[in-house]
């Protein structure tokens, strides 16, 4: 159990970060704004509880890894990498902009605690699971953390990394599921229905456990639970909203890919009491 | 008549003797690590051998995610399956990156013979030359896919190497220095010159022996390098014999006939004749019946040169 000062701390700081998203997508005019704001509380409990990583030392060995494997929720990496101070806070201004080392999607190359590439749905998982294969040959005890769109499970990419994950016994694995129900076209179910997305996994052989991926107290739990599973990868299905924290953001399609306008972000931040 | 020997065998080889020297190579597999060859490796190192099972794409990522971890990850499986089934994932796991993957690709060509069209990439050199970042190699033989390997291991960025199914004459038969970008003059000539990558050197090499019967000076330069391309080796034939043939077990479009006609085309242009598949699709049959029907022997290389020679 975290001591209750850990967790107000955690929500007032991902409470923080959603600013800073909207902030940021606003000022890009461009950006998915929906997913960023459903994963942020599960990212915060890993880059300011969970992981081990040294902002100054970006390519530290022995670092836990974390791969965005819906890169499009990238403006929640980038308000918690400058956060937890990779870069500069001030960068985020630059978000989408020509020239930036803040791309529309995640590079490696370009941003400082970017661990891989990703964007193109499906690839980030098995790219985990490659770093997970290759710090357990290096006998790092190193974990490797990802987080997937319930959109994006739609792949089948998503099915071969599952099965090679678990043939592997990668137990240095945690994937967060950040299950929000939407994707562009509409409710997941409707669009292409994947469920049930716990029953599935299992199936595949992994350690399945579901939270509510907005409640900071039971994300950690699940985090420190996957760390005790051995032989097995671990999923943790978190139950999100998208655009959970703005209420007339929560629980909408449309805003997947639409940044706020002037306007939202006024009553956004005044809702978040950062007016 | 010169040694034969697979280029696939070649690979096996060298890659299991870099298991040795080299403890952060480690080598993926489709379930094709028999015919790739890659089973050698497997068999000495089974701790840094990872089969993928029938999952090509999830393959490429992982050995991205392995780079990614700090190892040098080789991949391999058939061509068509490789450039073309995960085509997406070398563009945006690999190439984008830069990742420090090595995806060496048996089975290209016609020449993979009786299992037909389907499993016979004619595309794949052109595909992975598109991709920005990504270096493309097509060695000629047995020795050369020995000194390529060791060339790639020791290279880093991700490099996508195209091997053949069946044993090809050995041409390299002094031993080869590969270095990535640069090409091979191995017949001097003064008339026309063959350009060539893969199987199709040795062809050219019969093609220009032919040729001198005929009292025309045939030069040969192969190209196991496709990207980068040795510009410089390019212009200097076009300048001094004045007339190409380019020859390649592949596509006429897109490939190494592709590559060098834009080169000339911008640099020195000259007469060109490109050898390859005429945009079909391959089929069933035996590798040299393949070869003969599609235009690929030393005959219809001297018929190229003849056609060049007029247009000069």
């Amino acid at each position: 159990m975290l001591k209750e000062e850990t967790v107000r701390e955690l929500e007032q700081a991902a409470r923080k970060l959603r600013v800073e998203i909207l902030k940021m997508l606003n000022t890009a005019s461009s950006g998915h704004t929906g997913g960023s704001l459903s994963a942020i509380d599960a990212m915060t409990a890993l880059y300011f509880h969970k992981m081990r990583h040294d902002p100054s030392n970006p390519s530290w060995e022995d670092r836990d890894r974390f791969v965005l494997s819906k890169g499009h929720a990238a403006p929640a990496l980038y308000a918690c990498l400058a956060e937890a101070g990779y870069f500069p806070r001030d960068d985020l201004k630059t978000l989408r902009r020509l020239g930036s080392h803040l791309q529309g999607h995640p590079d490696m190359n370009k941003t400082p605690g970017v661990e891989v590439c990703t964007g193109s749905l499906g690839q980030g998982l098995s790219q985990a699971v490659g770093i997970a294969m290759a710090s357990r040959l290096a006998g790092r005890s190193s974990r490797v953390y990802s987080l997937l769109g319930d959109g994006e499970v739609q792949e089948g990419q998503i099915w071969e990394a599952a099965m090679a994950a678990a043939h592997y016994g990668l137990s240095n694995l945690c994937v967060i599921l950040d299950h929000n129900g939407l994707q562009i076209d509409g409710k997941v179910e409707e669009v292409m229905n994947v469920g049930p997305l716990g029953p599935k996994f299992l199936a595949f052989n992994w350690h399945v456990v579901e939270v509510d991926g907005h409640d900071m107290q039971a994300i950690c739990k699940a985090y420190d639970h996957a760390e005790e599973v051995t032989d097995q990868p671990t999923l943790i299905i978190a139950r999100t909203v998208k655009g959970k924290g703005v209420p007339f953001f929560e629980h909408k399609a449309n805003y997947h890919g639409t940044p706020p306008s002037d306007d939202e972000l006024n009553r956004a931040l005044e809702h978040l009491g950062h007016a | 008549m010169s040694e034969m020997i697979a280029t696939r065998d070649s690979y096996g080889k060298t890659l299991a003797e870099l298991g040795k020297e080299n403890d952060k190579i480690v080598v993926l597999d489709a379930d094709l690590s028999g015919s790739t060859k890659t089973a050698l490796f497997g068999k000495e190192f089974p701790e840094r051998f990872f089969n993928a099972g029938i999952a090509e794409c999830n393959m490429v990522s992982m050995a991205a995610g392995l780079a990614a971890g700090g190892m040098i990850p080789f991949a391999s499986t058939f061509a068509v399956f490789a450039a073309g089934r995960a085509f997406e994932q070398i563009r945006q796991s690999l190439a984008y990156p830069k990742m420090n993957v090595k995806v060496v690709a048996t089975h290209g060509g016609i020449t993979v013979g009786e299992d037909g069209g389907s499993h016979q990439s004619v595309e794949d050199l052109a595909i992975m030359r598109s991709l920005p970042n990504m270096t493309v190699l097509c060695p000629a033989d047995g020795p050369e896919t020995a000194a390529a390997i060791r060339a790639v291991a020791a290279f880093d960025g991700p490099v996508y190497v195209r091997l053949g199914r069946g044993k090809v004459p050995v041409v390299f038969d002094n031993g080869c220095d590969f270095v990535i970008g640069r090409g091979a003059t191995l017949r001097g000539g003064s008339d026309m010159t063959f350009i060539t990558t893969g199987l199709m050197t040795a062809q050219a090499l019969e093609a220009a022996a032919i040729l001198e019967a005929e009292d025309i000076s045939a030069r040969v330069i192969h190209l196991g390098s496709i990207k980068p391309l040795d510009v410089d080796l390019v212009l200097q034939a076009a300048r001094e014999t004045g007339a190409i043939v380019t020859a390649e077990e592949h596509s006429v479009i897109g490939g190494l006939g592709g590559a060098v006609c834009e080169v000339l085309s911008e640099g020195f242009p000259v007469p060109v004749e490109r050898v390859g598949l005429r945009d079909v699709f391959g089929q069933s049959g035996k590798a040299d019946e393949l070869l003969a029907h599609y235009g690929l022997t030393p005959a219809h290389l001297v018929e190229a040169a003849e056609r060049v020679l007029k247009r000069k």
